[in-house]
């Protein structure tokens, strides 16, 4: 087996048994991402040279007995995360030159414990998308299947761990972000608990669903970056102060008499039947390791993308006024101060997101406020409680992650509200704050990876993990589909 | 609830967007659309309901208002759009 198809944890074993060193291991990534990168388009911007000056720190350190367990695994950052000295653009022309003057929190954590990172990863413009084609400057390609989407928005992270150019990657999660291209691509992608990991530094989309979370090709992999990225932090009023388990911890204990909810809603009409089939055929695997199934009531189910759709554009909508062409970003050289904002927000941002400004402006504006943001909070209020009930009877939810495969490239572009339907699963969690992981469960006739969901209580991260972990060992997804050919 | 396009345009103006008149038919027809299929949270009675805006129960957090070191003026303006060295340059105001 190649370097580069190799998982994070083996890779740091390997380290931890010299048998071969960051700098090895951090090029290996590097020539991949040269061989087949002209395919894929997972980057925006890439750091060879850092890179590699940070894995020989990172091969020093180990020799000089420092270093901890993924110390030396290179990682690759979603571009809505701020990296010092590294061009930081969201996906965004409105920040095509932004060069951020600091760190995020969570990759100020990745650098302290010597993680060399291979540059920042294609999404769709500011987060908002599900297939990252609304990027603005260019498409990225599934592994899997070159002429479909790898989802979206944290396409690129997700293309470029099933395409081998990265073991670990972080990605967002504001309504399926991290899930959605997880489940698209075959990799473990999970979405921690709104205030687990510190949004510091996190380009802001909508603040109260915002949670960035690892990417990776296997479980125990999440498992340790998410214990390297998760904890309180002084600079973010929203994480939460609670200790950070190992969540390695977990892997391999026992799942008898865990009870898991299978939502009725998320098995109803237009579920794809392979969809359903392969996240059927994985919750068998978990009865037949001695959980219970229970089936769960979600009604509100239906009422989430309207809900979602009001409150995350209007959260948008506030967050993306700072983008003025005044003290950084993109600004057209006008006279006045009224026509610089006018030409320079114009120019900046793509059709998607003039779109959810558009719509986040209008439902907070005078007279509308009431009928479409209250009430959509209220809505909210709703959809947790239906969520704190389905908690009630069991540990942990299961279903699909999305509606059916990844789509093809350019086949939803025209309409965003189908665009915004295929998030029907995945976006109700973010609106809870609950954690959502996804794990690859199985191919699709057509070769396309499918996700199945593990959806937990505030805070039993370790819960998901569990329970993917025990699928993870008998679906040997990764073994079974090596890598896509490219 | 049906959106026209003036309100369309006055929308665009308050989000200071400048519209091209395809662009503010095309947001028309789309928003329309969307704003169609929102109407769909009618149906729901919320009546007296408290609104959700965060999922985890959160406070205020308060911390001590303690002087700390902030960005180096010269990294700032590395960003700025146009500057002089010391201030951001801004077009006219008044």
């Amino acid at each position: 087996m190649e370097l580069y198809e190799l998982t994070a944890s083996r890779l740091a074993e390997m380290m931890a048994r010299g048998e071969a060193s960051s700098e090895e291991i951090t090029r290996a990534f590097l020539e991949r991402i040269e061989a087949v990168e002209d395919k894929i388009g997972a980057f925006l911007t890439l750091c060879p040279d850092e890179a590699l000056d940070q894995a020989r720190r990172a091969d020093e350190r180990r020799r000089a007995g420092r270093a901890e367990k993924l110390t030396g695994v290179p990682v690759a950052v979603k571009d809505v995360i701020t990296t010092q000295g590294l061009r930081t653009t969201c996906g965004s022309r409105i920040l095509e030159n932004f060069v951020p003057p600091f760190d995020a929190t969570l990759v100020a954590k990745l650098k302290a414990a010597g993680l060399p990172i291979l540059g920042k990863t294609n999404m769709d413009e500011f987060a908002m998308g599900s297939s990252t084609e609304h990027s603005a400057f260019h498409p990225t390609n599934n592994p899997w299947r070159l002429t479909h989407t790898p989802g979206g928005s944290s396409g690129g992270s997700a293309a470029a761990l099933a395409a081998g150019q990265a073991p670990l990657a972080l990605g967002t999660d504001t309504g399926g972000s991290i899930r959605q291209p997880a489940s698209h691509c075959g990799i473990v992608g999970l979405k921690p608990t709104y205030g687990r990991v510190s949004r510091y530094g996190l380009v802001a989309f909508a603040s109260s669903l915002d949670q960035a979370g690892p990417m990776t090709r296997s479980v125990r992999d999440a498992a340790e970056l998410l214990g390297l990225i998760a904890g309180y932090d002084p600079l973010d009023s929203t994480s939460v102060d609670r200790p950070v388990p190992d969540y390695t911890a977990c892997l391999g204990q026992e799942i008898k008499g865990l009870r898991i909810g299978l939502p009725r809603e998320f098995f109803a009409q237009g579920l794809d039947p392979e969809v359903e089939a392969a996240v059927r055929g994985a919750i068998g695997i978990l009865e037949g390791l001695g959980a219970e199934l229970v089936e769960v009531g979600l009604p509100m189910t239906e009422y989430g993308v309207a809900t979602y759709y009001i409150i995350a554009p209007a959260e948008a909508s506030s967050n993306l006024a700072r983008y003025d062409g005044i003290k950084y970003g993109l600004r057209l050289k006008e006279d006045n101060l009224r026509d610089t904002y006018f030409k320079s927000r114009s120019a900046g941002f793509g059709p998607e997101v003039t779109r959810r400004i558009m719509l986040g402006t209008y439902v907070l504006s005078a007279g509308y406020y009431d009928a479409y943001y209250l009430k959509a909070s209220q809505a909210r209020t709703l959809l947790v409680r239906d969520f704190e009930a389905a908690f009630e009877r069991c540990d942990v939810l299961a279903g699909p992650v999305t509606p059916s495969p990844a789509f093809e490239l350019g086949s939803k572009l025209d309409d965003p509200l189908q665009m915004y339907l295929t998030d029907v699963f995945t976006l109700t969690i973010n609106l809870a704050g609950l954690p959502g992981l996804s794990l690859p469960a199985g191919l699709s006739s057509q070769g396309l990876p499918i996700g199945l969901q593990l959806i937990g209580r505030h805070f039993e991260e370790e819960t998901l993990f569990r329970l993917a972990f025990a699928a993870e060992r008998e679906l040997d997804f990764a073994a079974r589909h090596p890598l896509p050919r490219l | 609830m049906k959106i026209s396009r003036q309100e369309v345009e006055h929308v665009a103006a308050l989000a200071r967007l400048d519209l091209t008149p395809d662009r503010i038919e095309l947001y028309s027809a789309q928003m329309n659309d969307i704003l169609g299929y929102m109407d769909k949270l009618a149906e729901l009675d919320t009546q007296g309901l408290p609104p959700t805006t965060h999922a985890t129960a959160r406070t205020n957090a308060f911390r001590e208002d303690q002087a700390r070191p902030s960005l180096e003026r010269e990294q700032v303006l590395l960003n700025a759009p146009a500057s002089d060295g010391e201030a951001i340059i801004v077009p006219r105001v008044i």
